[in-house]
This record gives C-alpha cells, sequence and structure tokens, in this order.
C-alpha cells in the first residue's frame, strides 16, 4: 500500500515532467520573436570579472553574453560536444596534428567601435597560454603544450603545439576564453578584472554588488538578427527557496545551473503548463576518494570491497528522486562520445547487475585481508548538503551490508578541500566536474600524486600516467575511446584507485515563454544567450 | 570536622522523617504541572534507553521501496526521504537528546557552579577577574557561542555536548556565586576557617552542598535549553552529523524540500522536540517553586 501510494505521487510529477520536456522541440520550432528582458537567478557572485582568471559559474552566467570565443560548442547539442565556430569561420589542421590554422569573421566590433582582428585573439591567448607575471590564468596548466601562437594576418590565426593533442579545439571552445581588446591589454593586462568590454550579443549596462546584473541588445552584433532579446538581467540569489519562489512567482525566467528533484516536482505542481523541464546527464560526479596512506585501505581488496557494497542502479532510482544525482555512469558522462557502453560499464567493479553476488565478493575480499567484521572508519564528507548528504548517507548503509560500520564527519566545503589536500581523512566524498566534456579534462585529476595535485587518493600508478598521455595524444577518436577505456579499467576495476557513486543530474525547470535555450552537461556551457527568446 | 549546617526544623524537631516516595506525592499533588512534566522527563529517558527494544526497526536501515511513505499500519508516523521510519527514529533520537541534553547540563551547571562557589568564597580580586571573564562569555548569546565553538571544534557528538556546555558554564556560575555569597558569611563556613581546614575542603564539604537547590533548579532548567541547543545545531548542520538519528537532524535537509508532498517528516520530530522541551521547563519551573521559592520571584 505504502509503495503504491509514494509511486503514484511521484510519478504524477514525473509524467507531467516527461510531457513537458517532450514539448520542447516543437517549441523550439517556432519563429523567434524580438523582445522582451531576460531576467535569470545567479547562486553564486563573481570574485572578479575576468574570464581567463575565475572559474566560477556565477561569472560565466552574467558575462558571457557580453563576449565571443574562437570556437564553441553547438548550442543545440544536448551533449555538450559538438565543436562549432564563434569568432572562427573555419579552421584547418596540419597532417601532422601540430598547427591549427583558424580563419576569423570579418566586420566583428567591440562594443566600442573597433574592429576585432587576429591581434586581439593573439593578446588574449597570451595572456591565457603565457600570463605575464602577476597575472592570474586559471587554465594556464590546460595549455602546456602550445609552443606559439601567430597571427600573419588580420583574419588569420595559428596555434603551434609541442605534439598532436586530440582535446585541442575543444580546449580552443572553452566557455572562458573570452576574446577582450589588444589594445586595453596592453594598456592595462588586468583591465578586464574590472570592466566589461566584448564583441559579444549584449553589451553592460551596470552591476550592483550582491543584488544584480544587467546588459542591454548589442544592436551592432556581427551575427545578423540576433540576439532577440532587448537585454537580461541577472539576480543574485544564493538562497536556493528564494530562487524557486522567484521562478513560481515570475519573477525570474530560469536559473541556469539547476535545482534538486523536490525543487523542481513543487515548481511543475505549481505552474504547470507554465514551466517546462529540461534535464541532463551532469558533467560533474560523485566521487569517493580513498587514502591510500591509510591502512587498510593501502590494500586493493579493501578498496575492491567498498566498490563492490554499492547498489548502484537501485540507487540511481531511487537517490534521483531526493537529488541531483542519477546516471550509472564510468569516467565520462553518459551519452557523450567518449562515455562507456553499459555492457561495458558492467564488467567493472561494482557496476554488476547481480548486487548479491557483488557483496558476496566483497565480503570476501575483506576476510581475505584480514578486515574484521564491523571494522569502523571515518567517512569525511563535504559540508554541503546537496548531493554530498544523501550520498553519504547512501554511502554508509550499503557498506553496513558488508559488515562495514562508517561514520560520517561532516566538514565546511572550503575546509573539506584543505583536509583532503593534507590527507586528513580515510575515505572521503570528492566530485569532479568539467567545464565541457573532454577525457583530458575529466581524466587529468587521476594522474599519480607527483603530477595531480588535486588527486586526494595520494597514490602513484605511472601505467595510469602512461595511458593519460596516450589518450591525450591519440588523433584518432577510436584510438582515444581504447586508451580511455583502458584508463578507466585500471582506475576503477584493477587498481581501484578511487571510483564513482553516481553521475550528477542537471534539472532546469524554467518559464515556458523562454526558447531557444538547449540544457548540457556543463553549466558553464550555452550561455551566451544569443539564440534565447521569450514568448508571448 | 566540618560542622554541618541545620534547618530551623531540624533543630526544633518540628518536621517527622519523611520517606522520598511521601515527597514525591506531595510535589505531584501540589504541582501537578511539574507532575506532568516530570512523567514526560522519565518517559523520555526510558525511551531513550530501550530504543532497541522498542523502535519498530533499524533507524539506519534505509528502505527504498517505502521512499516517503505516508503514516500508515506498517510506518506510525511515515518515513523518510530514504525510507527510514520515522518512529525509529525519533525514538533513537530521543537517546541523542537525552545525552546531549544530560551530558551539556551536568558539565555546564557542575562547572559552572564549582565556578561560582569559588569565586564567592574567595572573593577579592580573584572574585573580580572570574566575574570579568564570565562577563566577556556573558555578552555573547547562547546559540551564537555554541556555534563558535563547534566551527572551531567541528562537527560529532562529543564536540557538540562541549560546544552547549561551555555557554552554560558562566550563566551557572553567576547564580551560584550568588547563592555561595551568603552561604561564604555563615558561621559554620568561619569555623571550618577556624580550625584550619584548606580552601579546597571547605568548597567542596561545606560550601558546595549547600548550593544543592540552584544547582538542581539549573540542571532541570539547562537540559531543556540544551536539547533545543543541539536540535538548532544539528538543524543548522552543525550538529550530529547524518546518519544518526537525531530530532534536529530531522527537520533538515529532506524534511525541508519535502515540506509539502511529506510534512510527517518535519511534524513528528518537532513535536517530540517540543514536548520534551516544554516538560524539562514545567518540571524545572516546578521544581525551583519546591526547592527555593525565593528564586521564583527573583
Amino acid at each position: 500500500m505504502t509503495d503504491i501510494s509514494v509511486t503514484r505521487r511521484l510519478s504524477i510529477p514525473a509524467l507531467l515532467l516527461a510531457g513537458l520536456v517532450f514539448t520542447g522541440p516543437a517549441a523550439a520550432q517556432d519563429k523567434p520573436r524580438y523582445g522582451g528582458e531576460l531576467l535569470f537567478a545567479v547562486p553564486s557572485e563573481m570574485p572578479s570579472y575576468d574570464g581567463h582568471r575565475e572559474g566560477t559559474f556565477g561569472m560565466v552566467h552574467p558575462l558571457a553574453p557580453h563576449y565571443n570565443t574562437l570556437l564553441k560548442t553547438d548550442p543545440n547539442d544536448r551533449t555538450g560536444t559538438k565543436i562549432v565556430g564563434d569568432l572562427a569561420e573555419s579552421w584547418t589542421i596540419a597532417p601532422d596534428g601540430r598547427v591549427y590554422t583558424l580563419k576569423l569573421r570579418r566586420g566583428v566590433k567591440f562594443h566600442d567601435g573597433a574592429e576585432m582582428t587576429s591581434r586581439d585573439v593573439k593578446a588574449s591567448y597570451d595572456k591565457i597560454v603565457f600570463p605575464p607575471p602577476n597575472v592570474g590564468s586559471m587554465r594556464k596548466g590546460q595549455y602546456t603544450n602550445v609552443e606559439a601562437i601567430e597571427a600573419p594576418d588580420a583574419s588569420t590565426i595559428v596555434f603551434r603545439l609541442k605534439w598532436p593533442q586530440a582535446s585541442f579545439l575543444a580546449s580552443l571552445a572553452s566557455p572562458y576564453n573570452w576574446i577582450y581588446k589588444a589594445d586595453v591589454l596592453a594598456r592595462d593586462v588586468r583591465w578586464y578584472e574590472k570592466n566589461v568590454m566584448g564583441t559579444g550579443p549584449f553589451t553592460f549596462v551596470e552591476h550592483v554588488k550582491g543584488s544584480h546584473w544587467v546588459g542591454k541588445k548589442n544592436s551592432n552584433y556581427w551575427d545578423k538578427g540576433k540576439p532577440y532579446l532587448d537585454g537580461y538581467r541577472a539576480i543574485f540569489m544564493k538562497d536556493s527557496a528564494a530562487q524557486v519562489a522567484a521562478v513560481r512567482a515570475e519573477r525570474a525566467h530560469i536559473q541556469f545551473r539547476g535545482f534538486a528533484p523536490a525543487e523542481r516536482d513543487s515548481l511543475v505542481a505549481a505552474l504547470g503548463r507554465k514551466i517546462t523541464v529540461q534535464e541532463s546527464p551532469w558533467d560533474c560526479a560523485a566521487w569517493v576518494a580513498i587514502n591510500q596512506d591509510k591502512k587498510p585501505f593501502d590494500d586493493k581488496r579493501v578498496r575492491r570491497a567498498l566498490t563492490l557494497a554499492l547498489d548502484r542502479r537501485q540507487a540511481s532510482v531511487a537517490l534521483s528522486k531526493i537529488a541531483v544525482v542519477k546516471e550509472v555512469a564510468g569516467v565520462q558522462v553518459p551519452g557523450t562520445p567518449y562515455a562507456t557502453p553499459p555492457d561495458e560499464l558492467e564488467k567493472l567493479a561494482g557496476y554488476g547487475r547481480d548486487i548479491k553476488k557483488s557483496r558476496a565478493e566483497a565480503r570476501r575480499l575483506l576476510r581475505e585481508a584480514g578486515v574484521p567484521d564491523r571494522f569502523a572508519f571515518t567517512f569525511t564528507n563535504r559540508g554541503l548538503p546537496m548531493p554530498y548528504e544523501p550520498i553519504g548517507i547512501w554511502l554508509i548503509d550499503q557498506w553496513r551490508q558488508i559488515g562495514l560500520n562508517a561514520t560520517m564527519v561532516t566538514i565546511e566545503a572550503s575546509q573539506h578541500v584543505n583536509e583532503l589536500r593534507a590527507g586528513n581523512f580515510t575515505v572521503s566524498s570528492d566530485a569532479q566536474c568539467g567545464y565541457a566534456v573532454e577525457p583530458d579534462l575529466d581524466l587529468a585529476k587521476f594522474q599519480s600524486k607527483e603530477i595531480s595535485h588535486n588527486n586526494y587518493g595520494r597514490y602513484t600508478d605511472k601505467v595510469l600516467d602512461d595511458l593519460y598521455q596516450k589518450q591525450n595524444r591519440a588523433t584518432d577518436p577510436e584510438e582515444r575511446k581504447r586508451y580511455v577505456r583502458e584508463f578507466e579499467r585500471r582506475l576503477l576495476d584493477e587498481e581501484v584507485h578511487t571510483f564513482i557513486t553516481l553521475q550528477w543530474h542537471r534539472i532546469v525547470p524554467h518559464s515556458a515563454k523562454v526558447r531557444g535555450w538547449t540544457i548540457t552537461p556543463s553549466h558553464y556551457l550555452n550561455q551566451q544567450l544569443d539564440a534565447v527568446w521569450l514568448a508571448e | 570536622m566540618a560542622i554541618r549546617p541545620t534547618s530551623v526544623t531540624e533543630v526544633s524537631g518540628i518536621a517527622p522523617d519523611r520517606s522520598w516516595l511521601t515527597e514525591v506525592g506531595d510535589f505531584c499533588r501540589q504541582r501537578p504541572l511539574g507532575a506532568i512534566g516530570a512523567a514526560v522527563v522519565v518517559v523520555n529517558i526510558l525511551v531513550g534507553l530501550a530504543a532497541n527494544l522498542i523502535a519498530p526497526y533499524d533507524p539506519l536501515t534505509t528502505d527504498y521501496g517505502a521512499m516517503l511513505a505516508r503514516p500508515s499500519a506498517a510506518h506510525w508516523l511515515g518515513t523518510d526521504a530514504f525510507g527510514r521510519d520515522v518512529l525509529s527514529r525519533i525514538i533513537y533520537g530521543s537517546r541523542t537528546a537525552m545525552l546531549v541534553g544530560f551530558a551539556c547540563a551536568l558539565l555546564g551547571a557542575t562547572i559552572g557552579t564549582v565556578i561560582g562557589v569559588t569565586s564567592a568564597y574567595f572573593a577579592g580580586r580573584v572574585d573580580l577577574l572570574i566575574q570579568r571573564v564570565m562577563d566577556i562569555f556573558l555578552a555573547f548569546p547562547l546559540i551564537i557561542l555554541a556555534l563558535a565553538v563547534v566551527s572551531i571544534l567541528g562537527t560529532g557528538i562529543g564536540n557538540v555536548i562541549i560546544a552547549i556546555a561551555i555557554p552554560m558554564i558562566p550563566r551557572a556560575a553567576l547564580v551560584a556565586r550568588s547563592s555561595a555569597l551568603a552561604i561564604r558569611e555563615m558561621p559554620y563556613v568561619d569555623a571550618a576557617r577556624a580550625a584550619g581546614y584548606r580552601h579546597q575542603r571547605i568548597i567542596l564539604r561545606h560550601m558546595l552542598p549547600n548550593v544543592m537547590a540552584p544547582y538542581l533548579i539549573m540542571l532541570t532548567a539547562y537540559l531543556g535549553q540544551a536539547i533545543l541547543l543541539e536540535a538548532s545545531l544539528s538543524f543548522l548542520g552543525l550538529g550530529v552529523s547524518e546518519p544518526t538519528a537525531a530530532w534536529g537532524l530531522m527537520l533538515r535537509g529532506a524534511a525541508v524540500q519535502f515540506a509539502e508532498a511529506a510534512p510527517w517528516m518535519a511534524i513528528f520530530p518537532g513535536l517530540a522536540i517540543s514536548l520534551a522541551v516544554f516538560a524539562f521547563n514545567l518540571f524545572g519551573d516546578s521544581l525551583r517553586d519546591a526547592l527555593d521559592p525565593r528564586l521564583k520571584t527573583q
């Protein structure tokens, strides 16, 4: 009786959701309408305005509409992996894979009216790749392969690499690599930390700290006919209840990062057909870090038992009703080019369909490793409720079922990272999020501790490092896939250095008036708003 | 040898020896509200002690087939977002509440009383110094000081007990000092001093037993406060950690998210907190009236 009532209660919004989600493509076929101001809530605020320096979505969401990048991900591609031109019109790659030549669009103007040329692109990328001393470039490490950046003429930019790199095009589509004006950078390389001036579809109007950010339509935008909106207003709201209330009261059309399932359900129940829900696997996964400096977790049989205990498939169904997690996944977001096929995933430790068999194997491994029954250890969890708390509760319950007695200790979020870095933990929650779905970005963390500073397991594995380099340099996608699979097998199955619980799941319920925006696995992508419009 | 303080009734021999049962009976007749409070407290303690015998389910066991189930015959008070039985978690939560409540109240009232009596006994500069230090702590509201302590020490049941007990110490010290100031001037204390007893013996054996009435009153009053503070800290995510069954913890997270769809997740733990705190306050007030009627007017 209980089960039925729960199922009924949860399935009504779910059915409603399914209907609403599938109205998306039909709605997208509507003719875009000009006018209106898009209102969106932003749960975080930026430390500075410089995209090259910062990493938070609290900067990307309000500022991305002011800028263009060289390349970008296709705004209509739900996987967020299809690369298309933004300021670059076309590009070629030399046969040896080491020279990328990009042709720039002509007639692109900065908001001050000056023409954008390859000089501006070179100055912007020089700042990202070879930043002057005391100038922050957060992703500089991702461009160590760049040997030189050249601007042979006003509409051509050339990148010379030290070795072929499969992910290089994707790295040119980074949502942070905004093109700044060369003259401004020449005068003051830190000018963009406190000022805004790009080539994007919207010009800057005002920023009232702690309150809002306003942009208005760039009437000289190079992509004729766009943008559709007259402007936008980003409203800073940290509290999720306030964000839900804003969307519910139609004081905000959307919050691009995402809401929890219960918040989605309450919005759907309150607004019915006035709300559209878009969902996607999120390029973030809930990982478990295991400190291999601590006994008995230096024994891979014990680490394997920890992952074998998890009933991921049951959790996928159950936890997705209460937390922002859902997909059972490997090291890449399901549905993206390098994702693990389901049949291969099932072969990895803890991914099998027979949970009884897995747990029996886990108990056997623990006995073999000399771990006593009711062995107690501490699970250190990050002090953020969503999704860390539900995942922590679930993990402790799962480990109890193989005779392990874990106690959860919750540590404030910023302190938690310090504890992980210092190795002051035994087993801990961990997260890996990327701004784009790309093996280079997603796997770098798991290299040996000598290479990766956020390898919290504190292990050294030269085989893993070698596989990372091989996939990084493999320009043939099929060959690269093989290396990614080998990397994954070694990381999650053979050595079990760490493991994934569930992939995060992004849920964006928004006003049905908002059209022309497609969800992707990354909340950093597709924020230019040039194609977004508001229906009547 | 210490001179035992005697009351007027003992000297005159008017009052006959009364058994504790008679005392309890009188207390219940004269203060029925206090008796009800005491009964609820006793029930709470018994429930906490016998939680493993009376709880219908293991409070930590999840049942994803029964997530957010309404109150029913299988789950009298419904289930939470993990399918855990709310009644079982409330029953085990009583154990956490009583443990934290008694530990904090005992620790805070005892240390505070010792400090207060010591301060009153020595008087002069020692008293001045101790009181100024107590004033500094008293300047902070109880919850603010507890929050500060827990943010330094971290979460977990042990740290929560320390965090709640620390702000109680100066409050207990203040009350104990005011009672001890009068006792300090009593002839038996002078006599003990004249007999050459050490300060420690005079404080522990002659003065402390005579501040037992305010001590017991503080103890009961602090129990309710400690339970409320533990619930507040846990609600803020700074108290005990999941999956431990604790009332405040049951009010946060999914209980907030699903407040509309599954209100039982918040209502029943909320009622448990209210009932326990109300009962301790009723009992404490009545005990105060019975033991030291003068404090009522103060």
